[in-house]
């Protein structure tokens, strides 16, 4: 779903639409200064310099003459995320942290009004996700923008979301909402087939998991889907 | 005092902070080094040409020989004897040797980058099996698209096209991704190589010798009239990869992020392909196949100055014709009088030295 808000699929069915014109309608270009999409993984063979691979988020901009330009834009972005000292590493000598650091840098030197992340925080260990994600928070607010973020973390999302989107298989949007709304024992039970508590931490749900549902209680709890189905 | 590097740190314009400066400041100077580099290879090939020229049996030398040429230049011959043994007999061999090494590094530092592979090369695509069955059909059977002293190049020109007329038809049924297109030109090189083994097979001796010959990559049949053509397709080829060369550094970071930045990834993959495949079949059918130039060249290049495409092309087209020319070279004069074609030397000279790069880097390029 997400990969349809930027082009990268077009929707089979149904339509995506931004700032009230279908997303179709859009050429990758224009789009690329509105939606920035931060990759799950990026390859490193051949890889850059940070400076270099953060500069190429300014791709949209580029025209002769504007490096002077990108180059403070670059700046601007290393500054905030605090890895300038990073600049002329080059990007396959860091470590996941700084690579997930780096892609968000290169999202963000592209200047968009939404920008998209695949699982920013996936290979990352505790520390280094609530630092990618309080990032993500503070860029927000501070920039303005609108993060849209995939995660398999419960906690995560419900920690930091404003909204949450609840996707089950095969890609249908289960439930949408504030995460106190969204975020429940049932939800846990029928998308990820867990069980589970919720407790309350600071206004907002965590999750505790608990055992797995048997394949039985799972075909029961479906059942209504299969019988659409069928 | 203001140092050439320094054009990113001038004025206030935006109250640069000390950080932000010393950070544009490192940048430029990491930037500065690349032209360094790019220079040097430059110097380079200028004394391999001068040496070049005064190996023959007309003696001229070192010096003596950039006067000639620069003589010819401003139009002011003086011994129009030593201006006719540079100009019509030595020079014709290392301008196209300037040429096919610039052209091929160039198309092999792109196919590497847009295949997102390092053993990636010009001939990746099946340009150079298609070539090979093209001159060996108008050099064994006589065959030919059109007859006379062009047979064999037209020949290859056109046959070395046919691997990418597939690869181009193939991704429009599928999605083109490096896999596909690799994949596609290994099968239709299998095809093509099989096809000149046949007719290897059936050739008398002589055929036989000129058709292996062919295969190793010779410049010694380098004529004048060959090359304005061969100049004019390699340079427009450059200039045009050096024009894309910041959507090539998009490409390499990954598909998705690439069309998230604007850049429909398929479609430049294959027109890059399309301009490379042109370049080497420009070269490929006067010279036969050189080979390794286009392999370890740009990888040369990157141990030294990164994998950034916006400097690697014109790097690995410098470094690429001193290679080429230092090979023919050393061919020329290693057993002489006999002469080792240069497709030989450039293997000689380029395994070990990527070998010793490979073992001395500090840096991890890949």
């Amino acid at each position: 779903m997400v990969k349809c808000m930027n082009k990268l699929l077009i929707p089979t069915a149904g339509k995506a639409e931004l700032d009230g014109r279908e997303v179709k309608s859009y050429s990758l270009k224009e789009l690329s200064t509105r939606v920035g999409f931060v990759p799950a993984t990026s390859s490193d063979s051949f890889s850059m310099t940070v400076a270099d691979t953060v500069l190429m988020g300014r791709h949209p901009y580029a025209k002769l003459g504007s490096e002077k330009e990108d180059m403070h834009k670059v700046y601007e972005v290393l500054k905030a995320l605090n890895i300038t000292h990073l600049a002329l590493r080059n990007y396959n000598e860091l470590s996941a942290g700084q690579h997930q650091k780096v892609s968000i840098a290169r999202g963000l030197a592209q200047e968009p009004q939404i920008l998209i992340l695949d699982e920013p925080t996936a290979n990352l260990d505790v520390r280094h996700q609530v630092q990618v994600i309080e990032l993500l928070q503070r860029v927000s607010h501070e920039k303005n923008i609108t993060i849209i973020m995939i995660s398999h973390e419960l906690n995560v999302a419900s920690k930091y979301a404003d909204r949450v989107i609840v996707m089950s298989t095969p890609g249908i949007i289960y439930r949408t909402g504030t995460p106190n709304e969204v975020i429940t024992e049932d939800t846990v039970r029928y998308v990820y087939g867990m069980n589970c508590r919720i407790i309350d931490d600071c206004g907002r749900p965590h999750v505790i998991l608990g055992t797995p549902l048997s394949d039985e209680e799972i075909r029961e709890l479906h059942k209504d889907e299969n019988d659409l189905v069928g | 005092m203001k140092m050439p590097w320094q054009k990113y740190n001038v004025d206030s314009e935006y109250g640069y902070s000390d950080d932000e400066k010393k950070m544009m400041s490192d940048y430029s100077k990491h930037v500065y080094r690349k032209y360094i580099f790019i220079l040097a290879c430059v110097i380079g090939m200028v004394i391999i040409i001068g040496i070049t020229v005064t190996i023959g049996s007309y003696g001229i030398g070192f010096f003596e020989a950039y006067q000639i040429i620069f003589d010819h230049i401003i139009g002011n011959i003086q011994d129009s004897d030593k201006d006719f043994v540079i100009f019509e007999l030595r020079m014709p061999r290392i301008v196209a040797g300037i040429i096919a090494g610039a052209g091929l590094a160039v198309a092999g530092a792109v196919m590497q980058s847009t295949m997102k592979n390092p053993l990636a090369d010009p001939y990746t695509t099946g340009i150079s099996s298609g070539a090979s069955f093209g001159a060996t059909l108008a050099i064994v059977l006589s065959m030919s698209v059109v007859g006379g002293n062009y047979a064999i190049v037209v020949n290859a020109f056109i046959f070395s096209l046919i691997p990418m007329a597939v690869i181009m038809l193939v991704s429009t049924i599928r999605h083109a991704s490096p896999t596909t297109i690799i994949l596609s030109g290994l099968a239709v090189m299998y095809l093509f190589n099989a096809m000149t083994t046949l007719l290897m097979l059936m050739a008398d001796p002589n055929a036989l010798e000129e058709a292996f010959q062919w295969q190793v990559g010779t410049l010694g049949l380098i004529k004048w009239q060959m090359i304005p053509l061969m100049a004019v397709i390699v340079a427009i080829g450059c200039i045009a990869l050096q024009f894309l060369s910041r959507k090539i550094n998009v490409l390499v970071s990954g598909d998705e992020g690439a069309k998230s930045l604007g850049i429909d990834a398929d479609k430049l993959r294959i027109f890059c392909l399309l301009i490379v495949s042109l370049m080497a079949a420009a070269i490929v059918s006067f010279t036969g196949i050189i080979g390794f130039i286009g392999l370890v060249c740009p990888h040369i290049c990157r141990m030294f100055i990164g994998s950034d495409n916006r400097y690697l092309i014109p790097a690995s087209a410098a470094f690429g014709a001193m290679f080429l020319i230092l090979a023919d070279l050393v061919g020329r004069t290693i057993i002489a009088p006999t002469v080792l074609e240069v497709g030989v030397i450039t293997a000689f000279i380029g395994g070990p030295m990527l070998l010793y790069l490979l073992v001395k880097q500090k840096k991890e390029v890949w």
